[in-house]
């Protein structure tokens, strides 16, 4: 006998994080922060074709302060840096960052005195979409692989806890230096749950 | 006793950009406003360079075309045409009829694309949202032809210096009629939604006007300088892949407004299909190589056979191939108007230097004449109109 079937029917019990991820990741609303030619895919992303309703991220917000998803879409200039900054840091918590693209991700092709290698050096990165520019399709997995991140969340922090704060345990015993690696199980920090 | 002071005229700056919806990339505009009207417009520019042009001097000259690609990324195929039109000028290569034609054709392709996303984000500006569906509809067609023919849907550097590395598939010609059927219907589709649409009219009969003896002394080009009603087409005046031998009409707007232009480029539309089918009726099969053996690389079967092809094949593919000493400038039609590149060769397997003529970012130079005494709403249909690529203002 459990709680279910003291409340009437059509009523589901879980709990409050599982439901706030749920809500949070069926309507992520990503800011429109065009930079280069992976914006024009991004458009496309959410056009006719492919359709980016489906997957609940269609509204693009011109105001970094009702979005929150920024998509780098495209090559940050050294210019552009300070500016991205400044609308990611207008954004309201909880926000997420997807890379798009290889200019964004490590600068792609342009490995000059004018581009920012890697918008990762600028906001912190959730997920990082390969492609020159990456298909929709690609977008679309970028922004599932962000959902599922999403689900992982505990409504406690902001993010599982970063791994550079995860102690590695100093190898001990008969395996030291000979290459084996000793398993992180019990050293996970509560709040990142299964992998 | 102080009498009441008369009020001060006082103007107020706002900025716009460079994270703006309507900027179409990462303009950034500064504006002093009286009330609502523009006073002075000064566009500031550099929030995408990427410092192509010298990147390209670090590159060889084949690897250089994925270069021009992401400059005006909405045509890419009109920039890897003037860049490989300069270096082929420079070594003097004849390219065969069938490289000609295809390239015609693609051209052409790439050109309607691009007008479909200035026709989608323009209206999208001015409230009409349905129409980016409807133009992505029309243009996801249109990417599958670069995906087919060069394995990428926007990125697609499949011209080389010389004409293809290889031909198109069989499946090119039948997909390329089959849009080329159904387009102009989609084309009706977009008059009905907008052309007698009274929003529409209201917001750009009369806008972002721009006299004819103005665009010439901006040296606007393209649909902006032919919506003023000057006939300008690097296709009639300095005709390059044979554009001499084709049948078509450059459309021309009269007040030179934003609706002119919108109607410019609507045709222009057409006037591409136009060319296509006669592209398609005259293609023959052949060979899309010039002829010159140190282009391109050996046959693979050549290679796995014989010293001298491999040897060839190392020296093509790790160094690349050596023009002549001398340069060469090369004008194309882009959608945005004259692109041109400037291309130095010293003999060496790089490129001295690589100078870009860049329609878009000439073309912004008319936007401060445009916007003057017109309300700051209507900053936003003039910078649609103009039809900017930041790649390519800021290269």
């Amino acid at each position: 006998m459990g709680l279910e079937e003291l409340v009437p029917d059509g009523i589901l019990t879980t709990t409050v994080e599982k439901m706030v991820n749920w809500a949070r990741r069926s309507s992520i609303w990503p800011a429109t922060f065009g930079l280069a030619c992976c914006a024009i895919e991004m458009m496309a992303t959410s056009a006719s074709r492919y359709d980016l309703a489906r997957f609940g991220a269609e509204v693009f917000r011109a105001s970094p302060r009702q979005a929150d998803l920024m998509i780098v879409a495209g090559r940050v200039s050294k210019k552009m840096a300070p500016v991205l900054k400044r609308i990611y840091d207008q954004m309201p918590e909880p926000k997420w960052v997807i890379s798009m693209g290889a200019c964004a991700s490590c600068g792609g092709e342009f490995k000059d005195y004018a581009i920012v290698q890697g918008v990762d050096t600028v906001v912190p990165v959730d997920v990082y979409v390969p492609g020159c520019p990456p298909r929709p399709e690609a977008l679309i997995y970028g922004i599932m692989k962000l959902q599922e991140k999403i689900d992982r969340m505990s409504i406690k922090g902001r993010d599982p806890a970063p791994a550079a704060v995860v102690e590695m345990p100093k190898p001990t015993g008969p395996t030291a230096g000979s290459g084996q690696t000793t398993p992180l199980s019990g050293v996970l920090p509560p709040n990142l749950g299964p992998v | 006793m102080s009498a009441t002071a008369a009020p001060e005229f006082k103007t107020i700056t706002i900025n716009m950009g460079p994270q703006h919806p309507s900027t179409h990339g990462v303009l950034r505009l500064i504006i002093e406003l009286d009330g609502e009207t523009v006073v002075s417009l000064k566009p500031v520019m550099g929030y995408l360079h990427t410092g192509m042009e010298k990147i390209m001097e670090a590159k060889s000259y084949t690897k250089s075309i994925t270069v021009t690609d992401r400059m005006d990324y909405l045509s890419p195929l009109g920039n890897n045409m003037a860049y490989v039109g300069a270096v082929e000028r420079i070594m003097g290569l004849t390219i065969p009829e069938r490289a000609q034609t295809l390239r015609v054709i693609l051209l052409e392709l790439a050109r309607i694309s691009s007008h479909l996303v200035w026709l989608g984000t323009h209206a999208i500006d001015l409230g009409a949202m349905s129409m980016f569906l409807y133009c992505f509809r029309e243009r996801e067609k249109l990417l599958d032809v670069n995906d087919m023919v060069a394995g990428s849907r926007m990125t697609p550097s499949y011209f080389r210096v010389g004409g293809f590395f290889q031909d198109v598939p069989d499946a090119f010609v039948p997909h390329v009629r089959k849009f080329v059927d159904e387009f102009p219907r989609s084309i009706d589709e977009y008059h009905n939604l907008l052309t007698k649409n009274r929003i529409w009219m209201k917001r750009t009969i009369g806008v972002g006007t721009i006299t004819a003896e103005h665009a010439v002394a901006l040296s606007v080009t393209g649909p902006v300088l032919r919506g003023s009603g000057l006939n300008y087409d690097v296709r009639k005046a300095m005709p390059y892949c044979g554009y001499e031998t084709y049948e078509f009409d450059v459309p021309l707007g009269k007040n030179g407004d934003v609706y002119d232009r919108y109607l410019c480029r609507m045709e222009e539309m057409r006037q591409s299909l136009r060319i296509v089918q006669q592209g398609l009726d005259r293609l023959k099969p052949g060979s899309v190589r010039a002829d010159n053996p140190y282009l391109f690389p050996a046959r693979r079967e050549d290679v796995k056979r014989g010293m001298e092809e491999l040897i060839f094949h190392f020296k093509i593919m790790s160094e690349g191939f050596r023009p002549p000493i001398g340069d060469a400038y090369y004008a194309i039609e882009s959608p945005k108007g004259e692109l041109g590149f400037y291309v130095v060769s010293d003999g060496e397997p790089l490129p001295y230097r690589v100078r870009v003529r860049p329609p878009s970012f000439i073309n912004l130079q008319a936007l401060e004449t445009m916007c003057l005494g017109r309300m700051v709403a209507d900053v936003v249909a003039c910078i649609g109109t103009l039809d900017i690529v930041l790649g390519e203002v800021d290269r």
